[in-house]
């Protein structure tokens, strides 16, 4: 199968991860978004690198995917500190900073 | 199937090293030293020993660089005296931040919450606050935050640099979380910033791998040759640039990507937003240049309508808005949206004197930065019955400043003229040069739209200084405010201060040091 697949699966990937992270209004689901542009982003380094014959692209992913962690830990923790405050995730809902 | 041992010049990364390691450090003492206030003083200590000894070791190999600098890890991290200028701004910046992160008022409180964990006003937290717990973990985090900066100062692959974009932007956001009072704005500007932290850096990662996908290479110098030999505009290359610029255009909050920044500057606690806005923006800059001046240069054109629309349009909204703000914290930060059109502004058309022009630049900015927002942390609302609450962020709160403690005004007056531009101030040797660089490659359209909104922007720092001088306490408002003595922010607005004054009147030193610093180490393809 032509490699050149995965790339074009990746963009699509990229669009709705990036769609998700800008439409939809709980952080859990916008943060899966992120999640997903990451792992697009992984499938076109790995996509990339069978390409070009080598396995430069598929070490980076490795290092992708701790950052992605490394990540979740973070965002999570915030998440679940806005949701023990407020009792909602809902990105509408805290609007105490505006203009 | 034999591996061969790389060989690694760890000199070089010397300066990266303290700060990591005592990080490190920092993480152990957190569990190790178990009464509040040692691990607080063994904290700052330990910070303030690795910053400055840090800065002292880059000095030291600035002065001892031969020839353009050193490459390290196979050319994946370079060592130029670019570098070396721009860590040594961060690790200034890092270590006056660390002094504002320990400072506390006059009651013995802190900036930062006694258990993050808990939720705002719950009983947990009132049990948290009377055993005297503190979150002294603020302190490592600063520093793996600077480390990580250092790092994005010098790296020059794009993989390497969406890492060094996350050690320094994960901290950040933990950070922001982490107020005393106003908690719940403080989660609100987290959230905020990390959610369009997290996408900004997708977007530059997935411009990074189309960047590899068509050059082949993750490096800055491969992807330059990569650029120079494709025939015709590739639209991976194209795109790939352009989501890169863009992920670093967020964390420099230039417009329309600034959307984080006011929510981020005034919900975090006022000490990591002063950190954050001089330091995240140095950081930004440098990684910009390197991006731009080592792998995009083939691109000039086809990238300068990016560079020209987004500094005008950071220069007119930040201006603008931040005209209509009612909270000193939020107008500060559409100033600093404005500050980054400026900045980008010398990235016109990629001039030589950029290279020196840019490190004044932030420098100047960041010092005001922080002696701004020190002098904020010291002004608090106090209640009926006298006690001191939170600062007083309200621009009404600020009338009749200047009679309550003339040298806290003043040096506020002085801060917010620099950030004009105002001349014998650092701000005005630093926009000159940075639009003296622009100039020189014919940028002039751009360079009147700086000047114009320059001074559209001096009309509201000039109404604070009004405000602060020649405004009288409204009746009955006496006593609503309380000038508040931190000796350790006093500390910090001294040093910027003088240093403002200093860089405004005798810049020469300084210049020229950041001439001889307009060097970048160009490798060798990876």
């Amino acid at each position: 199968m032509d490699p050149v697949n995965f790339v074009i699966l990746a963009s699509i990937l990229f669009a709705i991860g990036s769609a998700a992270v800008l439409l939809r209004r709980n952080a859990i689901v916008a943060f899966m978004g992120v999640e997903l542009m990451l792992n697009a982003a992984n499938l076109a380094l790995v996509a990339f690198a069978r390409i070009h014959g080598e396995i430069d692209g598929q070490v980076m992913a490795f290092f992708v995917m701790v950052v992605a962690a490394a990540e979740v830990v973070v965002g999570l923790a915030i998440i679940i500190a806005v949701f023990r405050a407020r009792q909602t995730i809902s990105l509408d809902e805290p609007a105490e900073l505006k203009g | 199937m034999s591996f061969v041992t790389p060989e690694i010049a760890w000199a070089p990364l010397a300066p990266i090293i303290v700060v990591l390691g005592a990080a490190a450090i920092g993480i152990l003492v957190e569990s190790f030293v178990r009464t509040p206030a040692t691990r607080r003083a063994a904290q700052l200590g330990l910070s303030l020993v690795a910053l400055i000894g840090a800065a002292g070791v880059a000095v030291v190999q600035w002065a001892g660089l031969e020839g353009a600098g050193t490459e390290v890890l196979a050319g994946m991290l370079t060592v130029d005296r670019q570098a070396l200028a721009w860590q040594i701004v961060i690790l200034v910046f890092g270590a006056l931040g660390a002094l504002l992160f320990a400072a506390r008022t006059r009651a013995g409180e802190e900036a930062f919450t006694s258990l993050g964990s808990v939720a705002p006003g719950s009983t947990e937290e009132t049990l948290a606050r009377r055993k005297g717990m503190q979150v002294t973990e603020v302190f490592p985090l600063a520093l793996f935050a600077v480390g990580g900066m250092m790092l994005f100062t010098s790296v020059t692959d794009l993989v390497f640099l969406f890492v060094a974009l996350e050690l320094f932007s994960l901290p950040l956001y933990i950070l922001v979380a982490l107020a005393r009072r106003r908690r719940m704005l403080s989660h609100e500007g987290a959230l905020k910033y990390f959610l369009l932290g997290a996408f900004s850096s997708a977007l530059f990662l997935f411009g990074a791998a189309l960047l590899y996908g068509a050059t082949g290479s993750a490096s800055l110098t491969g992807i330059a040759d990569g650029i120079a030999t494709v025939s015709g505009l590739d639209p991976l290359i194209l795109g790939g640039a352009v989501l890169v610029v863009v992920g670093l255009l967020f964390k420099l909050g230039a417009v329309p990507f600034h959307s984080w920044t006011p929510d981020a500057y005034q919900g975090a606690p006022t000490p990591v937003t002063a950190f954050m806005g001089a330091a995240t923006k140095a950081a930004a800059t440098a990684a910009l240049i390197r991006v731009s001046y080592e792998a995009f240069y083939g691109l000039t054109w086809e990238l300068s309508w990016l560079f020209w629309a987004v500094a005008i349009a950071s220069m007119l909204l930040g201006t603008v808005v931040a005209l209509v703000q009612t909270d000193l914290k939020r107008m500060l930060a559409y100033s600093s949206v404005a500050h980054a059109g400026f900045i980008l502004v010398a990235f016109a058309g990629f001039p030589e004197a950029t290279l020196a022009a840019l490190p004044f630049y932030l420098l100047a900015y960041g010092l005001a930065t922080l002696g701004a927002f020190a002098v904020i942390t010291q002004v608090r609302e106090r209640s009926d019955d006298g006690t001191v609450l939170g600062e007083a962020t309200r621009l009404g709160q600020w009338a009749g400043l200047g009679k309550r403690s003339p040298l806290l005004a003043g040096a506020m007056a002085l801060f917010l003229l620099s950030f004009a531009g105002i001349p014998l101030t650092a701000g005005f040797v630093g926009k000159f040069v940075a639009f003296a660089a622009a100039i020189s490659e014919g940028a002039w359209p751009l360079v009147l739209v700086a000047v114009i909104a320059s001074a559209a922007a001096a009309f509201f720092y000039v109404r604070l200084i009004v405000l602060m001088f020649f405004t009288d306490v409204p009746d009955g408002q006496e006593e609503a405010i309380e000038v508040d003595y931190s000796p350790l922010a006093r500390v910090v607005v001294v040093i910027t201060a003088a240093a403002v004054v200093l860089l405004g009147v005798v810049p020469g030193p300084v210049l020229s040091a950041f001439e001889n610093a307009a060097v970048l180490l160009i490798g060798s393809a990876g």
